[in-house]
């Protein structure tokens, strides 16, 4: 038996264990679905303002630009998360502990979060395709594209969400991360037209991967007609997988060194002290 | 103890220093095969450092260590597979089932399964060895503090560790929580032959558990040896207490019971309400304690069976 290949498949196994925790746990649940809830309301009720030179509702353009977000929250945001919250409760130590433990760990979060992102997608595209008109739900490139959007953003986000996760010290430092992102979605076009930002803002956000993600959700889901709002008019697949593929390589490379470094710190010691540390602040 | 005397651990000149302060000075001592070996000290003493270099969850800044022919600073897989590391809190994996948690942690170690030791331990035989049989689909975030620190302790041994550390393994459990746990490793060590290096400030639980006591103060070995030959070695004085004619008399001595002897010898029947109060391993290592604290414990107290 192969002590690599185990690993790998308990990792998997532990994925699925964790997902299925997540949706039988009602505190979970209500987690998953909050945002999605409030987002599919406010979209329902804006189906029917339109912008200008497109044909088509608020709502329905600005779904596809909601879903990336999620995807790119859920992913770095989830990931990292996960990570300083259990370093801080010893599960990594405990991975650590058991022969080729790390990687297993590792493989399960992969998995897990990945889940949580294709159920965050499917939790607001599908009642979303009910009550908003006008996505290209019935044609299977669509769903072909979305996979590939949904595949290559978990591809650039989770190696920046383990980084992230491993070089925070704890859980309660993660506010510091949130407001960032919370300044780059303002940013990213989810919610009101890139093209109408004045210019170095533009260029910012192409940078990261929110505004990406959000393009390439559009493509994938909405008539080419709605192109027009885009900057340059153009979809721009090449530019979408470029960038998100430079996230993907940068973050795959760096994600190993320190992951590695932060595993190797950790110690008995070390999760008692920070458990102190978070009683004090606490008490 | 069912030991072939094989040196399973072998730390020699273990030296730990953070910055200019050392914590670990010169440690030396051995662990043979199937021993249950205690690290008893105070607070800071360097115990969980100490047992931290060998599990190789830390680098050591001097000093040789050997843990079953591998130096922890370079064990692989294979190696880690080996060991069993229960450490002092545990918070982890609340959401999981007890069951499911030792089954699927138990899976990493199948491939290091030899042909004298099947990995891992079944889940459902492991959950009955440690007591845990009715709360074996319970989340773990529901167990009692007791119960939390059993299953931590199966998940140490669900690989069958050839070594097993235990880290302050019964702080905060109730006395017959105690006695159960003590029961359980007693069992490790005589029905597989596991070897295992425990700490504790307990006193009591080192007496019941250790077939040899390694007492660290200040991050020096100060003594090393079993209960009784700390206990005779050191301060080595036995009390006795009797009652005479109506009036109480008390006597330190080291030879007890020709002291009590001669008293007999001299007042026979006058004697009454004798009482020898052996010299208990509290005082022992009160007194071993007391003596590093106040500067006169540079000299490690060698015991018994002498170490190399």
């Amino acid at each position: 038996m192969n002590p690599t290949l185990t690993a790998l498949r308990a990792g998997w196994q532990r994925g699925l264990i964790e997902l299925r925790q997540t949706f039988t746990n009602g505190q979970d649940i209500f987690g998953q679905l909050f945002w999605p809830v409030v987002m599919l309301v406010v979209l329902f009720f804006l189906r029917d303002s339109t912008v200008e030179g497109v044909s088509l509702g608020v709502g329905v353009l600005a779904l596809p630009g909601a879903l990336g977000m999620n995807l790119g929250i859920t992913g770095i945001i989830g990931m990292s998360q996960l990570l300083s919250v259990e370093r801080e409760d010893g599960t990594l130590l405990r991975a650590k502990a058991i022969p080729n433990g790390m990687l297993g760990y590792l493989v399960g979060k992969i998995v897990m979060v990945t889940g949580t992102l294709v159920a965050g997608v499917l939790i607001l595209l599908v009642p979303g395709s009910f009550l908003l008109d006008g996505l290209t739900t019935d044609s299977p490139t669509t769903w072909l594209a979305l996979l590939g959007v949904v595949v290559l953003g978990a591809m650039a986000t989770l190696p920046a969400g383990a980084v992230i996760g491993s070089l925070i010290t704890s859980p309660r430092s993660l506010g510091l991360i949130m407001l960032p992102i919370m300044g780059l979605v303002a940013i990213s076009g989810v919610f009101y037209p890139i093209a109408a930002m004045a210019g170095w803002v533009q260029w910012l956000a192409q940078v990261f991967p929110i505004y990406w993600l959000g393009l390439g959700m559009r493509a994938a889901l909405l008539p080419d007609s709605a192109v027009a709002v885009e900057l340059g008019q153009s979809w721009r697949h090449w530019e979408t997988v470029a960038v998100l593929g430079a996230w993907a390589v940068v973050g795959l490379v760096l994600a190993p060194i320190v992951l590695r470094r932060m595993a190797r710190r950790e110690s008995g010691s070390s999760v008692a002290a920070r458990r102190d540390k978070a009683m004090q602040r606490v008490g | 103890m069912t030991t072939n005397g094989k040196v399973v651990l072998d730390v020699e000149g273990l030296r730990m220093r953070y910055g200019t302060t050392d914590v670990l000075h010169d440690v030396t001592f051995q662990a043979r095969h199937g021993e249950v070996l205690c690290l008893l000290g105070p607070n800071g003493a360097g115990k969980t450092t100490t047992i931290e270099i060998v599990e190789g969850f830390r680098m050591r800044s001097a000093g040789r260590v050997s843990l079953l022919g591998t130096d922890p600073a370079h064990g692989d897989e294979a190696w880690r597979a080996r060991l069993g590391v229960v450490l002092q809190s545990w918070r982890d994996h609340g959401k999981w089932r007890v069951r499911e948690l030792l089954d699927h942690l138990g899976r990493f170690y199948a491939p290091y399964s030899t042909d004298t030791i099947t990995r891992p331990w079944d889940p459902d035989e492991l959950v009955e060895a440690v007591g845990l049989t009715e709360h074996r689909d319970k989340k773990v975030r529901m167990l009692s503090g007791g119960q939390r620190r059993r299953l931590d302790v199966a998940i140490g041994i669900v690989g069958r560790p050839e070594m097993l550390f235990l880290d302050e393994p019964t702080a905060g459990f109730d006395p017959a929580a105690r006695h159960e746990f003590h029961e359980l490793v007693r069992s490790l060590a005589e029905e597989h032959s596991t070897t295992i290096l425990l700490t504790t400030h307990d006193l009591d639980e080192a007496e019941k558990l250790a077939d040899r006591i390694i007492v660290l103060a200040g991050g020096r070995i100060i003594a090393d040896g079993t209960a009784d030959e700390l206990a005779r070695s050191i301060a080595g004085e036995d009390e006795v207490r009797w009652v005479r004619g109506g009036e109480r008399f008390s006597q330190t001595t080291a030879e007890s019971t020709k002291f009590v002897r001669e008293l007999f010898r001299r007042y026979d029947e006058e004697i009454e309400d004798l009482e020898v109060r052996r010299t208990s391993l509290e005082d022992t290592y009160l007194e071993l304690v007391r003596r590093v604290e106040s500067g006169h414990g540079e000299a490690p107290v060698e015991l018994g069976e002498v170490t190399r």
